[in-house]
């Protein structure tokens, strides 16, 4: 029975001159994330609203669900669309939505007209009162209540006439591509999509960048992040996921460097080599999934020294997260099942049983030192093979 | 170059197959239950696959049926044949070398209610048949045993097995999974007291998706599917006309050169056999003693533990090199534990991480064999210096 959505919106309503550039940005991503939806839509912004009409068949349950994966919108409200056929026309339609909407009437309303084409013969308040009126004639159960009804009954006079009363949450944030963009490190774990995830609901757009480590990480673990970079851009829009060959550099610090400090070396030339991505690519900051104290490369002295050899601000929106917290976010959003599959990552393959936890920047730095000889040359050959994939 | 050695999980199916089921599916694609011209004309085919393998396996036509693989065969053999016969008793007998399909079959059995004796193995891979002999009791209604472990190739002396069931209890049905060994062995059921028998299209240069479960003539199992009352109401569902009649025509070609083929095989394997004892600190697993060529086990399944290097490692390594093998056994690769059919050979657990299983098929040549060494070779010594500390 509905045939439209109206999307309310959160904070870009409180943006000023520049509003239009975020509304811009939302249709945008409403369309992109409609286009995986069975139907034809139109989508239009009008009068500081944006409508989503359906043309013709629809799936509600798949439309409403892809909507909820747009950051930007605050509320979905479904909406039944009625040509201007006179008001009796009007008040039958009412009648017949409270019905298939809401069998169980026992409850308050207040109806909320608003009179957008002026030519229409009743003003709002008129509306209101009469369409009351014609509500309480045909179900007594029914009671008014102006200051706190279970039901506010929309009545919007357009070129049509749009009737409305339910509002579906929907997932908050700005519009992906208003803030910017940044690039994330993704990893097969659990973290790092999640991280991605939270980044892009305040608008920013994703890149990403994997480092796998042939032969001793499969083609399937790559698929697994290929898997959870499309999970993301659900929300995110298309992702370019970077796969970066990181099996040499990280034989070169094994054999040149002491083995507790194996994963903070790696993790340094990982930063380094993303932020070369991200700054060829334009993205204006670093994302990764690190959580204080989670594990040795992730507590504060460990954080020093991978934060260290970056220019670009590094954001690590779990930072302040437990572990559950992360996993309640990651089977909201989706990506829990695919990230536990037990494939190894190059972070797990050579780890050390005991790393170092609070490791000492000085000595970090000095022991980066025997890797002189080659290691510019590894980093330049490990970015001549960055294959991009673009996920979407 | 591609070298494919994992014809354990699967084979390349024969041009010659293929081209029989394109057209079965492009031109004569009608239903055998389908009263008119193309119904028959179908039906054909269909009749075409029962008659191949019966006559391959010395049996009757009416002793084959159809079903979707290995694992619905057996499903079909334990399940339906346990609950036709749990009013003369609740007692199975398997081994601990099983393939999931009949293992975890048994679980369920297990869970309804059923007893089940899970013989061991000894370090060959073997059953014993006393311990076959003392498991076997009145109440004892099935024994599944498999003719090739997938996993390492050892062979279960399915005759005698037979043998002594019908001896001690002959209303004990007797199936044997022979999904790894169909093709490669003669297998009679008839000859040689076997009762129910699963074979699998895919592992024998036919399709995925089919399978056959021979069921003796005066043997009583239940159906697992209803509907349609296909194949005399004990498997429904549309006949698998292509796959049916694709896995009788590679059945059909493999026993052609069946003479053949078998020797090279054997070639092959004492070759890989010769080459593999050349490297240091790699040890081949299941050889029987004194059998130095891999004499009395499965012509093409090689399993070796590579002491310290990890089995996926080793696996993508020789995958980079166009090689493909399997870490363990593919149906139980994807999980990261260790091999249960490995542990209950009692293989050093410093080893089940780093076993991989080479497996051949008709295509396999000497020259792949000897690529396969060279590369093995080659990279072993450097795989061995980067390991977790």
């Amino acid at each position: 029975m509905f045939t439209a959505f109206l999307i309310k919106y959160a904070e870009i309503g409180i943006k000023g001159r520049n509003r239009y550039l975020f509304e811009d940005a939302l249709v945008h991503q409403i369309k992109f994330s409609l286009k995986k939806c069975e139907g034809d839509f139109l989508i239009h912004k009008s009068q500081g609203r944006i409508y989503v009409e359906a043309q013709g068949d629809f799936d509600f349950e798949e439309t409403v669900e892809h909507l909820q994966h747009v950051f930007g919108i605050s509320g979905i409200c479904p909406v039944v669309y009625v040509e201007d056929e006179g008001f009796e026309k009007l008040c039958d339609r009412v009648i017949r939505y409270l019905e298939e909407v809401y069998p169980q009437r026992n409850k308050t309303f207040k109806v909320h007209a608003r009179r957008a084409r002026k030519d229409y013969p009743k003003e709002s308040m008129e509306i209101n009162a009469d369409l009351g009126e014609v509500i309480l004639k045909a179900y007594p159960e029914m009671r008014v209540d102006v200051h706190e009804p279970d039901i506010l009954l929309n009545v919007e006079i357009r070129e049509k006439i749009y009737i409305y009363s339910e509002t579906i949450p929907g997932p908050g944030g700005m519009p992906v591509g208003t803030g910017g963009k940044a690039m994330l490190l993704l990893s097969g774990g659990i973290d790092s999509p999640v991280a991605g995830y939270m980044i892009a609901k305040r608008g920013v757009k994703i890149d990403a960048v994997y480092f796998h480590a042939p032969p001793y990480t499969s083609d399937r673990a790559r698929q697994k992040v290929v898997d959870l970079a499309r999970i993301v851009s659900r929300y995110t829009g298309p992702i370019y996921l970077h796969v970066i060959n990181f099996t040499d550099i990280q034989l070169y610090i094994y054999e040149k460097c002491p083995h507790e400090e194996l994963t903070i070396i790696m993790r340094r030339y990982m930063m380094r080599i993303a932020e070369h991505i991200a700054k060829e690519t334009g993205c204006l900051g670093l994302i990764t999934g690190e959580s204080i104290g989670q594990v040795a490369s992730q507590t504060m002295n460990s954080l020093i020294a991978t934060n260290e050899v970056c220019e670009l601000p590094v954001y690590r929106p779990l930072i302040g997260f437990d572990k559950q917290e992360i996993v309640e976010v990651s089977e909201k959003i989706g990506t829990f099942e695919t990230s536990i599959q037990p494939f190894e990552d190059c972070c797990t393959i050579f780890v050390a049983k005991h790393p170092v936890t609070k490791p000492n920047v000085n000595i970090i730095r000095r022991h980066e030192h025997n890797l002189d000889e080659k290691i510019d040359e590894l980093v330049k050959t490990a970015l001549e093979t960055d294959e991009l994939v673009i996920v979407d | 170059m591609e070298v494919y050695l994992d014809n354990s999980a699967t084979t390349r199916v024969f041009p010659e197959v293929a081209e029989l089921m394109r057209k079965i599916m492009c031109e004569d694609y009608g239903n055998p239950s389908s009263l008119h011209r193309k119904g028959v004309e179908a039906e054909h085919y269909l009749r075409y696959a029962q008659e191949t393998m019966a006559r391959l396996l010395k049996v009757q036509d009416k002793e084959i049926f159809f079903t979707s693989g290995g694992t619905e065969s057996d499903n079909m053999a334990l399940i339906g044949g346990a609950s036709a016969n749990n009013r003369r008793g609740r007692h199975i007998i398997t081994t601990q070398v099983e393939h999931p399909a009949i293992l975890q079959t048994c679980k369920y059995l297990e869970a309804q209610g059923y007893g089940i004796t899970y013989l061991p193995v000894n370090a060959y891979g073997q059953i014993s048949l006393d311990d076959l002999q003392r498991a076997i009791g009145p109440d004892t209604i099935l024994v599944s045993i498999m003719h090739t472990n997938n996993e390492m190739g050892a062979l279960q002396p399915i005759a005698e097995a037979g043998a002594l069931i019908k001896r001690l209890n002959p209303g004990t049905l007797f199936h044997v999974d022979a999904v790894q060994g169909f093709g490669k062995a003669r297998i009679y059921p008839r000859k040689m007291g076997i009762d129910l028998m699963s074979i699998s299209g895919h592992k024998i240069h036919g399709p995925k998706g089919i399978g056959v479960l021979y069921v003796g003539d005066k043997v009583k199992i239940h159906p697992l599917l209803h509907g349609g009352g296909q194949q005399k109401n004990m498997r429904s569902g549309t006949d698998n006309v292509p796959g049916a009649a694709g896995m009788a025509r590679a059945a059909e070609l493999l026993y052609q050169h069946y003479e053949g083929d078998r020797e090279r095989l054997y070639g092959c394997k004492k070759k890989f056999l010769d080459g593999i004892r050349k490297m240091e600190s790699i040890q081949i697993n299941g050889l029987l003693p004194g059998k130095p060529d891999g004499e009395g086990t499965a012509s093409h399944i090689v399993s070796v533990s590579v002491a310290g290097v990890r089995s996926e490692v080793m696996l993508h390594a020789l995958e980079e090199e166009g090689i493909y093998v399997s870490a363990g056994s593919a149906c139980a690769a994807r999980k990261p534990q260790p091999s249960a059919t490995l542990k209950a050979m009692g293989l050093d657990s410093a080893l089940l991480g780093s076993t991989i299983r080479f497996s051949f098929s008709v295509y396999t040549t000497i020259e792949e064999i000897d690529y396969t060494l060279r590369v093995m070779y080659d990279k072993i010594p450097i795989l061995r210096r980067y390991t977790r500390r």
